[in-house]
């Protein structure tokens, strides 16, 4: 087993320096009838190179989007992610580290972190961002909780036009701290009733843009939280905000979102990247890590992480949040991929996006498609076909495209609707083929 | 000399002040379909975006010189307590980036992913027979996220038996990690402290003191944050069970039972595993995580949906799980960590897993017997896979546990972990783990030796540690009190 260097004299020679005779004398207070007296029932080890083989094998079994037209998004998307993400990534240093609780051995993944929040803060124009959350349904239920906390009120108003899988995780953190959620209902597929937005109501919840894809009047919902004193909390597609107007624009008190547009793979949902942003009165009440700058007896500027009262190590029941962890490694990857697109690249990949998107919906209504919601969208729309949207999607399958996610399961008024996700490793080639395979399916 | 040193390493500027406009560090992909008028499509658009602008060698370059100033398993000896710094094995690296694992998506079609559902299946199973638990799900997806899943479903346990308004109170241990209490308060909880007695164990006198029928559940880490077995485990979970509460093993020190011992046959209801820790997916500077947890079957009903099950040979999800507490993340968990932990599990199979435990055990019970002289060990008792030892003779000299650790750093060591658990004074715990040499050992014990004598001839080189770093230590007052937490454009901070 190399993972395991003990040779048989290095085993001796420290049972000697304990003073016992053999390994199993030093599991003695484990009660004898707790013990395990065989193998457990597990697979026999494979070797490397066999492991390699059979993990290859079971990665084989899945439909790979790399070598599939994807057109699925809902919160989680296709996109191109430059070559220098994984290489920063698989540096051991930053790999194997843990923690930075020793700041003097960690100045370098510190001074990443203190980018990432800058980075972050920038992206959703807001004053500051933590070290990141688990993904982007928790972030958004850690702000509805802390929301709670701030304004001592119990309700909370969520949009229906939140991604469904964050609604429940909402659903379940509020049934467990008895928080009562309330649905903001839609018209035409955005947010337009504010009418359960009570004086009971500790925080208003949209998503920008929304899950059918549609811009959110971010205004209004600022007006509606406004009138009854309730906090604005915005969960926002980070690519979105390099092209729209942030949220901070718009007077979010907080902005939270799925990271993992920014140079994460999709791998089937996980690891993902929870952001967090808010004003600076907060920043004493957030959960997650924070990182600041500081400087040493000599004056040299370093980084540590900071305002640690608020966690749960030191302030256990009291603490603002259970969480401990970061999604460090993924907020690096963030992180390499801001600096290497900066500004420019991700406006371009916003703008592409946009293109793509709109061609889409031109060629995609021409095929017989038809855009569900009158509403402007930044890159995803609802499509309306003439008949079962999954039954299509299966078709087009085979057809090697991935058609985008039926809707029916989530609201049966859109039984026979697709939501459709265009980014910028799309091409016009594969757009008009996606048409035109759509529009023999539908005549059909 | 001193000043070319400090050059040699390369201090970096933020990667802001590195930007020149016009430059990109990243070849986009190019739009070929017919530009659209913005403000058409969008309404409004953005005016400014202050991120930096560099080109893609500079990126590099930034990244790897802050790799540089980085402490990394792979770098040296991690051995910071309750942590589990084991080696990350780079085959799970390998397998993790294949490309039918990297790009699938969490929501095309069910039947397209059978490979990913046998992954997660596969996991469960081992897990399963690894803890002594029926079930294990991994949608949590972090340890504290475990945790707080573990006492959901005890709370949907105890309101579907109608005793869900009674049952308000969670006990915890002295001993116990930040995060228990702070779970158990994100889940409406109250918290009742439950003291350890003079050898470590639980107090078993004031744990029936505080067991009545207002307890909701006991969370119990085991080994318990001394590194010490809990000997009266079984009696514990029975005590608990006799009011109706439930127990919860905090799985942090699972790396001192893997193929020795079950949590599962002690007592408990539920645990929560750190795949990061035990399982050796990587820490990645914290996080991401990975929160596997086990459960019995009278627990089952409440899984997080869906709930992944097998049906003749085939793994698949199940979503009509009409009593389940929800959903406590996006998707599935951290499928990618689920994929090196099965690469894990399989490189050590059923012959050599207990090799886990064994030799986690032997390395710091060695620790702890090289060191026996220079720092006691706070209960000298057979340890388990880490040892807690005591810097309080120290003190008269002025030297604390953070001092010697900051020194270990100038020595070349990743300190272990200090002032934890907080009941014993000037803590120092060290968690070798399986994966170090005796010489690695060695060679750390002798300079904690040596920094025992520093601390009594010359405590000063302590209180000045470290010295070889980067930065010395660094002013925490000034970081709360002038607040900055983000770089804003012509430098203004964000100060509060």
């Amino acid at each position: 087993m190399p993972y395991i260097p003990h040779t048989e004299q290095d085993v001796r020679e420290m049972l000697a320096t304990i003073g016992v005779d053999s390994i199993d004398d030093l599991f003695v207070e484990i009660p004898e009838d707790l013990r395990l007296k065989g193998q457990l029932d597990i697979p026999k080890q494979m070797d490397e190179h066999t492991l390699l083989g059979y993990m290859q094998g079971l990665s084989e079994q899945n439909l790979d989007l790399s070598r599939t037209v994807c057109y699925l998004g809902a919160g989680i998307y296709d996109r191109f992610i430059p070559s220098t993400v994984g290489a920063v990534l698989s540096r051991g240093e930053f790999l194997t580290a843990y923690t930075p609780y020793q700041p003097e051995a960690s100045q370098g993944y510190l001074q990443t972190i203190y980018e990432f929040q800058s980075m972050v803060a920038e992206l959703y124009g807001m004053d500051i961002a933590n070290a990141s959350m688990y993904d982007g349904a928790t972030s958004m239920a850690e702000a509805a909780i802390m929301a709670t906390g701030i304004k001592k009120r119990n309700r909370v108003a969520a949009s229906r036009a939140i991604h469904p899988n964050s609604r429940k995780v909402l659903g379940t953190y509020c049934w467990s701290m008895d928080v009562q959620v309330d649905d903001l209902h839609t018209e035409d597929g955005a947010t337009t009733d504010w009418s359960n937005v009570t004086e009971d109501t500790a925080c208003v919840i949209v998503q920008y843009p929304n899950f059918y894809g549609v811009i959110e009047d971010l205004a209004a919902a600022r007006k509606a939280a406004d009138k009854v004193g309730a906090m604005l909390i915005v969960v926002a597609d980070p690519t979105a905000c390099g092209i729209l107007p942030p949220p901070g624009e718009f007077g979010a008190d907080v902005v939270v979102g799925e990271g993992q547009p920014l140079g994460i793979p999709m791998g089937f949902g996980g690891p993902l990247l929870g952001l967090f942003a808010c004003k600076t009165e907060y920043v004493r009440l957030i959960p997650g890590r924070i990182v600041g700058r500081t400087t040493d007896a000599e004056g040299r500027t370093g980084f540590t992480m900071t305002l640690r009262t608020r966690e749960q190590d030191i302030r256990r029941e009291k603490a603002t949040s259970n969480i401990c962890t970061n999604e460090a490694l993924m907020a690096l990857a963030s992180t390499v991929y801001m600096s290497a697109l900066g500004k420019n690249g991700l406006r371009k990949v916003a703008e592409t996006s946009v293109r793509n998107t709109q061609y889409a919906i031109q060629k995609l209504t021409e095929a017989g498609g038809r855009l569900r919601f009158g509403g402007k969208v930044f890159g995803e729309f609802v499509l309306e076909l003439p008949k079962s949207a999954s039954a299509v999607r299966d078709a087009l399958l085979e057809q090697g495209i991935l058609a985008g996610l039926p809707l029916g399961d989530y609201d049966p008024t859109l039984e026979n609707c697709l939501l459709i996700a265009v980014t910028e490793v799309r091409t016009k080639a594969q757009i008009d083929d996606f048409a035109m395979k759509l529009k023999k399916e539908l005549g059909n | 000399m001193a000043d070319l040193r400090m050059k040699s390493v390369r201090v970096q500027n933020l990667i802001f002040e590195k930007s020149i406009p016009g430059r990109i560090g990243s070849n986009v992909p190019k739009a070929d379909t017919p530009e659209v008028d913005l403000k058409e499509a969008l309404g409004a658009t953005r005016k400014e975006l202050h991120l930096p602008e560099v080109g893609e060698l500079e990126v590099m370059r930034h990244f790897v010189n802050l790799s540089h100033l980085t402490y990394g398993i792979e770098t040296g000896f991690y051995p910071l307590g309750s942590c589990t710094m084991k080696y990350n094995p780079r085959i799970n690296e390998v397998t993790a980036s294949l490309s039918g694992f990297k790009n699938i998506h969490p929501m095309q079609p069910e039947s397209t992913v059978p490979g990913a559902l046998e992954v997660l299946m596969s996991v469960y199973e081992i897990l399963s027979e690894i803890t002594g638990f029926d079930e294990i799900t991994m949608q949590p997806v972090a340890g504290a996220h475990g945790e707080m899943t573990c006492l959901m479903l005890i709370k949907a346990y105890h309101e579907s038996r109608g005793e869900g308004d009674k049952r308000k109170i969670v006990l915890i241990p002295d001993s116990a990690h930040g995060t228990n209490p702070a779970s158990a308060a994100r889940c409406g909880y109250d918290v009742k402290t439950i003291p350890t007695d003079k050898e470590g164990n639980t107090d078993l006198a004031a744990l029936e003191a505080a067991l009545d029928d207002t307890v909701a559940a006991f969370m119990v880490t085991n080994p318990s944050t001394l590194g010490l077995f809990e000997p009266n485990i079984t009696k514990v979970c029975e005590l608990v069970h006799s009011v109706g509460g439930q127990v919860f093993c905090d799985g942090a020190n699972m790396n001192a039972m893997v193929g020795t011992t079950r949590p599962g046959d002690h007592g408990f209801d539920c645990m929560h595993l750190n795949l990061h820790k035990t399982f050796s997916t990587p820490h990645g500077g914290g996080g991401p995580g990975c929160g596997a947890i086990g459960l019995q079957s009278h627990l089952e009903s409440y899984l997080p949906a869906p709930a992944l099950k097998r049906k003749d040979g085939k793994a698949y999800f199940d979503h009509n799980r009409p009593h389940t507490i929800g959903r406590v993340s996006s998707f599935y968990g951290q499928f990618l960590m689920a994929v090196r932990a099965l690469t894990y599990l399989l490189a050590y199979g059923k012959e050599y897993m207990a090799d886990i435990s064994r030799y986690s055990v032997l390395n710091a019970n060695y620790v702890q017997a090289l060191l026996k002289d220079v720092l006691p060990a706070a209960h000298p008792r057979p340890c388990m896979h880490e040892c807690v030892l005591t810097a309080k003779k120290y003190k008269e000299h002025g030297v604390r546990a953070l001092d010697i650790s900051k020194r270990l750093i100038d020595y070349g060591f990743h300190p272990p972990t200090n002032y934890f658990p907080l009941i014993v004074p000037e803590c120092l715990m060290i968690e070798p783990t399986e994966t170090e040499a005796k010489q690695t050992l060695d060679a750390f014990c002798h300079a904690l030796i040596k920094i025992c004598e520093e601390a009594v001839s010359n405590p000063d080189i302590l209180h000045d540690a470290p010295t070889t770093q980067i930065v010395g230590r660094l002013d925490e007052a000034k970081a709360v009190k002038m607040l900055d937490v983000a770089w804003k454009p012509k430098q203004e901070t964000a100060n509060v």
